[in-house]
């Protein structure tokens, strides 16, 4: 069935099964890859965009129901080569090695400051990081980025 | 120092693809005609095929091929290898039962592979899955690590009579014994090391290209050393000749050991698209990662430490059974043997060390090395083992240790389990961890906790581990079958900017940045004109790949030494454009300069003339581009102390990590950023370990935790920040004085958790992962 709607602020469509689920329409029909897949069970969060301005493992969600839906990416934040305050925090703050997680730890960053504000006490970040999984910084990095990119996104 | 030369915290150069989700790991490559694998794998942990009926699936829509064992003979593809031969007490090279990469007559784990559906779309390969039809004849499955071994236990390989892969003794028994004998006191302690899933974020992939014009296969991967891949599937495995087998691991979205390995996955997606003549590409699912990427440590051991009236160590044993799943992997049977017990000496000048090493086959996935490799167990081992001496002794933790430590100046030191540690201070690491932790004022941390009705307690753990892997003389000693030498490359363009290749794989490490610092420094060229290349076999000369801890303390060298060498050249071809004599040349910061003159010339227009050589020294060879090769001397050993306080709740179990504390011996840090990434990183991998983690197989060999559900990974409320500090030494053997720090955290951190542990509710021993069920368990037994 064809699907149409928004992504990245720009109109999309498509043919999807009624079983595809959004991150394939994304990686595979867009070929929108910074959205990742780490799990099969929706546990890791790599795959998180925003659908209508809340956060979604968008493994947990099929392709026709994001139809007529505003989604962003990872790859819809940035002003061309110029980086959103939360990806620019990342950076600065060594909140990414591998890359693997990181898409998804900036959307649910995001999806933070939308919920608790732009000053987030650390414990706030880290028990709402709860649905994402990074194995490689140990998180703390990750958490910092988040709080700084938080405070930025003011200014 | 220059401002992004060796020791400032550069941002990384790899960051902004990431971030703007312009990474290119292998699942995001897509390519023109590509077909898609789906595996069949077992159901069952041990089982006789008798046939396997693949008419339906083959006719079903869009399938383009389904492939068996026979198939994969037939084509004379080889099994999967193991790479280190171990001498078992028998005298004979450990057992090594044929690991197929498609299952020939038999299953020996859940998840192993029967068979391969190649389709034209990823759901129509997994509907025609369902139509494969195999008739299996399930077998008694055995699972359990310490009873693998046992009488009556049902026989996984002919070739291994009960179970036993090898048994290796090492050490001088006799006298061992005779220590013991004569022992003030004898302490001892049983313990699991608990099987982990080593889990990287990004599940393996492949995508494997025909091209039947230059018979060419390139096979894009998750891997962490391209060059070891190609060699091994070339060599061992018959994929192609090396010069026709292209391995490019392009963006590895994290590795911890798991990406090393040939496994069934890859080298069969390199053999089906030459013989479907398409290209084939294979994404595996987290379920996949859980059955059957290879697994980390699962050992059972018991140790004990014979000591005099003073608490001085005199003689250690230890006996360890370590499952190995029930294949070799590539690395195995190195992982439990020279990683393990060469590191059994840990910072103590212990005289004496017997071990004994039982590694045993089991109906469970393969086992082999997992971030830091056979060191956390033997770290594990031995300091829980000094925390019970301690107890027994009467004596702090702290001082047991430092009476025990090597001294500073016996460096370099011989231990009598074959490692020379290079350089250390063990004590300055320790009094440093000390004062971070504040530990004079635990014990009113602790009063105030009980107010709370908490229990405080506090853990050490001084580790050591070998890395910098590793010098190739040692490892063809122990049976290894490769050198580990480094390779580097550096070019400058005409232009005069430079490109460094190095052998090494970076999967998170930042090695972009890193190398492109050295490079900076040493040769003054400006950062951002700096590139570093890695991943691709048509790209870089050669490469061992990145493991051990070993990609700056060995690829780092080997990147210097083609430096060292193009500043040589650049001196006889300044010295000829400046008519000076190459005597009298001086090389810093990027100039050539004539000595006493203000006459100089930077290395970018030595390496335009080296280009354009119009007035050129005669006998010097154009071009501007060397390579270089580092064996290693010996290994590098950092050290450190960690320092973990925990707080107990008695009622629920639950333990939280309320403090923590790491001071690390790395050498010179090139990037403290990214050291301190990578600190943070073994920390958490090491939380996970002691607090979390814990792969199951029930007794059927059934994988109980096979999803995130079921295996707890740390999350971001599991940890606490850290303290971090170093207390750094000079190895003498490493020309960057560099030590490697990827494994530092997640081989310091268990034991210094479940000391902490066991300190805050009394007991001597308390198992990982210490779930709140055990810990609540440990706390009634305590009351
Ligand atoms: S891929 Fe969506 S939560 Fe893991
Ligand atoms: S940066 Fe690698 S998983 Fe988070």
């Amino acid at each position: 069935m064809k699907i149409d709607l928004t992504v990245n602020g720009r109109a999309a469509s498509g043919e999807v099964e009624a079983r595809t689920l959004l991150v394939d329409f994304l990686r595979e029909q867009l070929r929108l890859t910074g959205t990742h897949v780490g799990c099969d069970t929706s546990q890791c969060g790599a795959c998180v965009v925003m659908v209508d301005g809340k956060s979604v493992k968008s493994c947990t969600m099929l392709a026709i129901m994001a139809a007529g839906c505003d989604v962003t990416t990872i790859e819809g934040l940035a002003n061309g080569a110029e980086l959103h305050p939360m990806q620019q925090a990342f950076m600065d703050n060594h909140g990414l090695q591998c890359g693997f997680c990181t898409p998804g730890m900036v959307m649910s960053g995001l999806d933070i400051v939308n919920r608790h504000g732009r000053d987030l006490d650390a414990a706030t970040v880290r028990r709402e990081l709860n649905g994402n999984i990074c194995r490689c910084t140990g998180y703390q990095n990750i958490v910092k980025s988040i709080r700084e990119g938080a405070r930025a996104m003011g200014d | 120092m220059r401002e992004q030369g060796i020791g400032a915290s550069v941002r990384r150069k790899e960051d902004q693809r990431f971030l703007l989700g312009k990474g290119r790991y292998t699942g995001d490559i897509n390519v023109a005609g590509q077909t898609h694998a789906y595996f069949l794998r077992s159901p069952h942990a041990h089982a006789v095929i008798e046939g396997i009926d693949t008419s339906a699936a083959a006719a079903a829509p869009g399938v383009v091929a389904v492939l068996t064992g026979d198939d994969l003979a037939a084509d004379g593809i080889g099994p999967l290898i193991c790479g280190v031969t171990v001498t078992s007490d028998d005298g004979e090279p450990h057992r090594a039962p044929a690991h197929p990469a498609l299952a020939q007559g038999k299953v020996n784990y859940v998840g192993d592979h029967v068979a391969v559906v190649i389709a034209e779309t990823l759901t129509q390969a997994q509907d025609a899955a369902e139509l494969v039809d195999v008739k299996y004849r399930p077998l008694p499955a055995v699972a359990n690590t310490g009873e693998a071994a046992g009488d009556g236990q049902q026989q996984i390989h002919e070739v291994a009579p009960n179970n036993v892969c090898f048994n290796w003794p090492f050490g001088d028994k006799a006298a061992n014994d005779e220590a013991f004998a004569s022992a003030h006191r004898i302490s001892g302690i049983e313990l699991t090391n608990n099987r982990m899933v080593t889990n990287p974020m990004e599940p393996r992939a492949a995508l494997g290209e025909y091209n039947s014009g230059t018979e060419e296969i390139t096979l894009h991967m998750t891997t962490q050393n391209p060059h070891v891949h190609r060699l091994v599937l070339a060599a061992f495995n018959q994929l192609a000749p090396e010069h026709k087998l292209r391995v490019v691991g392009p963006d590895v979205g994290g590795g911890f050991g798991a990406k090393i390995f040939v496994y069934a996955e890859e080298l069969v997606v390199g053999w089906a698209c030459r013989k479907v003549n398409r290209p084939v590409k294979w994404t595996g699912d987290r379920s996949e990662a859980f059955m059957a990427d290879a697994h980390g440590r699962d050992h059972v051991s018991r140790a004990e430490m014979a000591l005099d009236e003073n608490g001085r160590f005199l003689a250690m044993r230890v006996h360890t059974t370590a499952n190995l799943g029930a294949y070799l992997s590539t690395f195995s049977t190195m992982v439990p043997s020279y990683l393990y017990a060469f590191l059994l000496a840990g910072q103590y000048a212990t005289p004496l060390i017997y071990s004994e090493v039982k590694a045993v086959f089991t109906n469970t996935a393969p086992v082999d090395a997992s971030r830091g490799a056979g060191r956390p167990e033997a770290t594990y081992l031995l300091e829980r083992l000094v925390d019970v001496c301690a107890a027994d002794m009467g004596l702090d933790p702290a001082e047991i240790r430092r009476r025990n430590f090597i001294p500073k100046d016996a460096f370099p030191y011989q231990t009598p389990v074959v490692q020379c540690y290079d350089s250390g201070d063990y004590e300055a690491a320790l009094d440093q961890a000390m004062e971070l932790a504040d530990y004079a004022g635990f014990a009113a941390r602790a009063e105030e906790a009980k107010s709370r009705g908490k229990l405080r307690g506090i853990g050490f753990s001084s580790y050591v581990e070998a890395c910098g892997i590793a010098p190739s003389a040692a490892v063809g000693q122990l049976g290894g079958g490769v050198g580990l030498w480094e390779s580097a490359q550096v070019r400058f363009n005409p232009t005069g900017n430079v490109q460094v290749f190095t052998g090494t794989h970076s999967h998170g490490q930042g090695h972009e940045t890193t190398f492109a610092q050295l490079v900076c420094d040493q040769l003054g060229v400006p950062f951002e004109n700096i590139e570093v290349i890695h991943g691709d076999t048509a790209r870089t000369q050669f490469g061992m790949g990145t493991y051990g801890s070993r990609s700056l303390a060995v690829g780092g060298v080997a990147i210097a030494k083609a430096c060292d060498k193009l500043i040589a050249k650049g001196r006889k071809i300044a010295a000829h454009a400046m008519e000076a004599a190459e005597g009298d040349i001086e090389f810093a910061d990027g100039n050539y300069t004539v000595a006493g003159t203000d006459k100089s010339m930077n290395i970018a227009e030595v390496a335009f003339t080296a280009y354009v050589p119009h007035n050129y020294p005669e006998g010097v060879e154009p071009g501007f581009d060397e390579n270089a090769f580092f064996d290693p001397m010996n290994f590098s050993f950092p050290a450190g102390t960690h320092i973990c306080e925990v707080e107990v709740d008695p009622d629920t179990g639950v333990v939280e990590i309320a403090d923590y504390t790491a001071v690390d011996d790395f050498g010179k840090l090139v990037n403290p950023m990214i050291v301190e990434g990578q600190v943070h990183g073994g920390i958490v991998h090491g939380i996970g370990q002691a607090l979390l983690e814990g792969c199951r197989y029930d007794s059927d060999g059934q994988l109980v935790t096979a999803s995130f559900m079921d295996y707890a990974m740390p999350r971001a409320d599991n940890a606490p920040d850290f303290r971090i500090g170093y207390a750094p030494t000079d190895p003498p053997h490493n020309p960057l004085g560099v030590k490697g720090c990827g494994e530092a955290g997640a081989i310091g951190a268990p034991p210094a958790i479940i000391n902490a542990i066991a300190n805050a509710i009394g007991v001597s021993h308390v198992e990982m992962p210490a779930t709140p069920e055990t810990v609540w368990r440990a706390c009634q037994s305590a009351a």
